[in-house]
């Protein structure tokens, strides 16, 4: 994958080159009466300040704290999100994915970069690269020590291949020392990687040490 | 089509290296091609089936040394002229020769949040489909041993092998076969889809022994086999078991997707 490095000049010319590709490209297609300017901006904004990893975690802090919204989310993931306003574009059949103490789930897509836009936003880099998607699959242990997350051999390792249209959140197990936290609180202790499977829920100390900096 | 994109169980690409604090775009032109790809697919030329047909399509090497927007940039282009839409000269410059021929229904800002919360659904009832589900949650199924030239969304990976059905998720649109029609109306045969769940040892052999893993693959009914079936086709008699089709009337199906 080519990844932008400023200091590098080749690679830095190859960025300018796309620029000048993807202008010329845009230019074309509003002259040709195909896209509207002012919906491009809007697209733009949606994913950059609505749809995110938030959402999830809001997802995920309410299945922690509400039993019965956690059986809803684990029978009918598209309603039960849906119900927290999030919904459409590539999250279309979402199905939810409880991690247990023998179980730990793990999301990729081999193909492409399929990935729960409504509930994560847009895929990182590392998801839709060559090293995550061929690994993945073949040796998912190796690719969590990739993200410095070590399982006990008895977690039993379930990879899910996105190769439909079939959406997958993980549910993460609720991290301890949490008792009487609320949804809003807890929200704070998901990240997106554990909601992929590549990570693991901040603790309440992790909390701590990160709004402590 | 037995391209690079197909990565699962390829070798020697290195660690994953995940970025801290990730940008969401990691250079301008990026969110415009997000934007462009969606502001064209919203005009329904294509399908996300067709689009993800046209960035596999690229040569292996391109691919390969492509980022992911400029795959998908790369691969808006080639949707552009196979339609129609645009020549090669003018996505060179961007100077228009050749004025619109016809009208699309263009997405306006109005309708960006309505058309992106709908999004697209590639459920279809079940009664359009005419048939129950043939396998069961929980029946061993074989993955077909197939190669199609074209798209197709069952991973090499898989290939001849055997799982058991997970999940029963309703009728969905055929990708292999949706992409046929270059032009609306598109073909939209749908068939039964299924989550089937492979140990990591029978897709990796003795290596994946220990693993504790399995691997789970979202598959159409025409990508897989009954178990019994592909044994007596493999097996060194013929015994003549299981040659019907039908497998008769199934319970219903866990519908995970409503």
């Amino acid at each position: 994958m080519i990844e932008p490095h400023p200091e590098h000049p080749h690679e830095h010319s190859h960025l300018s080159d796309m620029d000048v590709r993807v202008r010329a490209l845009e230019s074309l297609l509003i002259h040709k009466g195909y896209v509207e300017p002012a919906a491009l901006e809007r697209i733009i904004e949606t994913y950059e300040s609505e749809v995110g990893p938030h959402n999830g975690a809001r997802v995920v802090a309410r299945a922690w704290t509400d039993p019965t919204y956690r059986d809803w989310l684990l029978r009918d993931a598209t309603a039960a999100i849906a119900d927290m306003g999030y919904s459409g574009r590539q999250g279309e059949h979402m199905v939810a994915l409880a991690n247990t103490d023998q179980e730990h789930n793990m999301v990729v897509c081999t193909l492409c970069s399929c990935y729960p836009w409504p509930v994560l936003g847009l895929p990182p880099v590392w998801y839709k690269s060559a090293p995550y998607r061929s690994r993945a699959v073949m040796d998912p242990r190796s690719v969590l020590q990739d993200f410095k997350v070590t399982l006990p051999p008895s977690t039993r390792i379930r990879v899910w291949d996105s190769t439909a249209e079939v959406r997958y959140l993980v549910l993460p197990l609720r991290p301890a020392q949490t008792d009487g936290w609320s949804a809003d609180q807890l929200a704070r202790l998901v990240t997106r990687d554990s909601m992929i499977g590549t990570g693991l829920p901040l603790n309440p100390q992790d909390l701590a040490r990160e709004t402590s900096v | 089509m037995n391209s690079v994109h197909d990565m699962g169980g390829m070798q020697g690409f290195g660690a994953v290296n995940p970025e801290t604090n990730e940008p969401l775009f990691h250079a301008p032109w990026e969110r415009r091609a997000l934007a462009l790809t969606l502001a064209m697919g919203a005009t329904g030329q294509w399908t996300i089936d067709h689009a993800r047909a046209a960035r596999e399509s690229l040569p292996p090497g391109v691919y390969l040394n492509s980022s992911y927007y400029e795959i998908w940039l790369r691969g808006l282009e080639h949707l552009l002229i196979k339609r129609g839409l645009a020549t090669a000269e003018e996505l060179k410059d961007g100077q228009l020769r050749q004025p619109a021929d016809r009208a699309l229904p263009v997405l306006t800002a109005e309708c960006v949040a309505s058309v992106l919360a709908k999004g697209t659904s590639a459920e279809r009832s079940a009664n359009q489909h005419g048939s129950p589900p043939r396998h069961v949650v929980g029946e061993r199924v074989r993955a077909r041993n197939m190669h199609p030239g074209g798209h197709t969304r069952l991973p090499r990976y898989v290939r001849g092998h055997v799982g058991t059905v997970l999940a029963v998720r309703g009728c969905h649109v055929w990708p292999d076969s949706h992409v046929s029609r270059q032009l609306p109306p598109f073909e939209e045969t749908a068939h039964w889809l299924y989550t089937v769940a492979f140990e990591a040892q029978e897709l990796w052999g003795e290596q994946a022994a220990g693993d504790n893993t399995e691997i789970c693959v979202d598959a159409w009914e025409p990508y897989l086999e009954p178990c019994e079936l592909a044994l007596s086709r493999s097996g060194p008699h013929d015994l003549g078991l299981h040659l019907g089709p039908d497998p008769g009337p199934n319970p219903p199906p866990n519908q995970a997707n409503g």
